[in-house]
């Protein structure tokens, strides 16, 4: 039995940290982004996001003020049990969210989408988002906040096995060419995209592999993984760099994902996690130990298990 | 850093002289000095539809107006947190804009992404004023450390600490970049045209998507914001 108290507390710190500190994997892709950047006004974006990662960690103060829309993701080794249950459970997630964003503080931004009512604490009808996901063994639970920001570019299209790749290369160019002028995207960006499912599905797949995957990981489809160092390299060649000016860096990592779709389409979504790529990542155990981390492990082999019965491989006992 | 030359630094009061405006110039890097006032959507309608009282004495206090919510917070006893702030997308207040620079002598506009070169041309030029883009988007926690004092929030009851009306003592705080001039001259639009030049060699071998949607356009050199 994992204790509700240190999860609500472990929360809170994770909140803090996601708003924070930039996670080192999305800072080391920055750093080599900058690193050969030769556009003017580009390469002085990059050198003062980076100042202003460094800036947030001496300060202890948000490194951007629009802190995104904090949400959770919630993963369980199948043992896994919660003092008070499930609903003790999303209620010490909302009371970390509504704590810290008066704590950090965090900027309150979530809003009633007609009657513009505030509670000044991130917390509201369907606010924070909790998801959850599911891991065969273990008694262990896995926060993860993730704060990302912006209105701007993230995009869905019905595509059409007659699209083919060079369909998905169009949407995928034309998603980074249409929100990255001005820099509405905020990129750099890790890129996330989904590919099938259903219009839902395709949409939280995109989202998920932007923000539940750390630069540098490959999809382990080796021909998806391909795509998507070839994705990377074609969205650094339009010619554009951060804020929309002439440069070369608007994706520091593509990550795509996957879903069984109907057979007559292919759904396409895009998503940008912003140069504040904020997310932060904790393993509580039922003996009180809490371990911190970057990485989400999210997709798992058995997240994207293709058949109808799973067989745990012996050499994945370990890390689940 | 590649072989990019570094941009010119100035530091800027916010009610800046015509002469200082005068000697600005697109992509320049500006940090400012004195009062800076937030106001977006919120603000806009209460001043200019519900006709309320402006609560400061503008443009002689401020003639900067800010398009941010900060992450920042009333503590009990009255006094504010404010940690990191940020700019947010000033496109969507093209409605309130004009009236609001006439009505507030604003002279800067500091905000994300700017504004059209027509928006400049049409109501900036008028009224001497010109926009600063902040950086990044995202130097929040820079930003922040430029905030000497906040000296007040205005209407927080009425709108919200996301909306409301906060006055922020700047001390040296940026960067912000020169996005237009005082001839209204657009520094992203110079940038998206430039850009747009070799966009054909990205899209090489690509294909327009099978199910077209209304009012799509398929011009690259378009922009999104209107």
């Amino acid at each position: 039995m994992i204790p509700i108290d240190l999860i609500q507390k472990t929360a809170e710190t994770l909140m803090d940290k996601a708003a924070i500190e930039i996670p080192d994997d999305y800072l080391e892709g920055l750093k080599a982004a900058a690193s050969v950047e030769d556009g003017d006004l580009s390469s002085f974006v990059l050198q003062a996001m980076l100042e202003n990662y460094k800036a947030a960690k001496e300060d202890r103060r948000a490194m951007c003020g629009d802190t995104g829309t904090p949400r959770w993701y919630v993963k369980m080794g199948n043992e896994t049990q919660i003092e008070g249950g499930p609903v003790a459970l999303e209620a010490a997630l909302r009371r970390a969210t509504a704590n810290a964003t008066n704590g950090v503080p965090l900027r309150p931004n979530r809003v009633h989408p007609l009657w513009r009512t505030d509670h000044d604490n991130n917390v509201g009808i369907g606010a924070p988002e909790i998801e959850y996901g599911y891991e065969p063994g273990g008694e262990w639970i896995d926060l993860i906040t993730v704060h990302k920001g912006g209105l701007f570019g993230t995009d869905y299209r019905m595509l059409f096995p007659s699209d083919g790749i060079q369909g998905i290369k169009r949407f995928f160019l034309d998603s980074l060419v249409a929100f990255g002028k001005r820099g509405l995207a905020c990129q750099p960006a890790i890129i996330g995209i989904g590919l099938g499912g259903c219009k839902d599905t395709c949409m939280v797949l995109g989202k998920r592999a932007a923000c539940l995957r750390t630069v540098g990981d490959r999809n382990t489809d080796p021909r998806i993984a391909e795509l998507e160092l070839e994705f990377t390299e074609l969205g650094n060649s339009i010619g554009m760099g951060a804020m929309g000016f002439v440069g070369k860096s608007m994706v520091i990592d593509t990550h795509i994902e996957v879903g069984y779709c109907h057979t007559g389409g292919m759904q396409m979504s895009v998503h940008a996690f912003c140069l504040s790529s904020r997310r932060a990542v904790a393993r509580v155990y039922a003996d009180g130990r809490v371990e911190h981390r970057t990485d989400p492990e999210w997709f798992t082999d058995y997240q994207r298990r293709e058949t109808v019965e799973w067989e745990m491989p012996a050499s994945h006992e370990k890390s689940a | 850093m590649g072989n990019a030359r570094k941009p010119r630094e100035i530091r800027l009061s916010t009610t800046p002289t015509a002469q200082a405006l005068a000697e600005l110039r697109l992509g320049d890097i500006v940090y400012l000095d004195g009062l800076m006032y937030t106001a977006r959507e919120g603000v806009y309608m209460r001043a200019l539809e519900d006709k309320a009282n402006i609560p400061m004495e503008l443009p002689s206090q401020s003639a900067a107006n800010f398009h941010c919510s900060p992450a920042a917070r009333i503590n009990p006893d009255g006094s504010f947190e404010m940690g990191a702030v940020t700019a947010t997308a000033s496109f969507r207040f093209a409605k309130w804009l004009p009236e609001w620079l006439a009505k507030s002598g604003a002279k800067l506009v500091i905000g994300k992404g700017g504004m059209s070169s027509k928006d400049y041309k049409s109501y900036f030029v008028p009224n001497g004023a010109i926009y600063l883009s902040t950086v990044g988007y995202g130097t929040g926690a820079l930003l922040g450390r430029g905030v000497e004092n906040v000296e007040a929030v205005h209407w927080n009851e009425e709108l919200g600490l996301a909306q409301a009306m906060w006055v922020i003592r700047c001390n040296r705080m940026g960067p912000f970049i020169v996005a237009s001039d005082l001839d209204g001259n657009c520094l992203f639009e110079r940038e998206n045209e430039r850009i747009s030049k070799n966009l054909h060699k990205a899209y090489e071998g690509t294909r327009p998507a099978t199910l077209k949607r209304f009012g799509e356009t398929d011009d690259k050199s378009d922009e999104l914001i209107g």
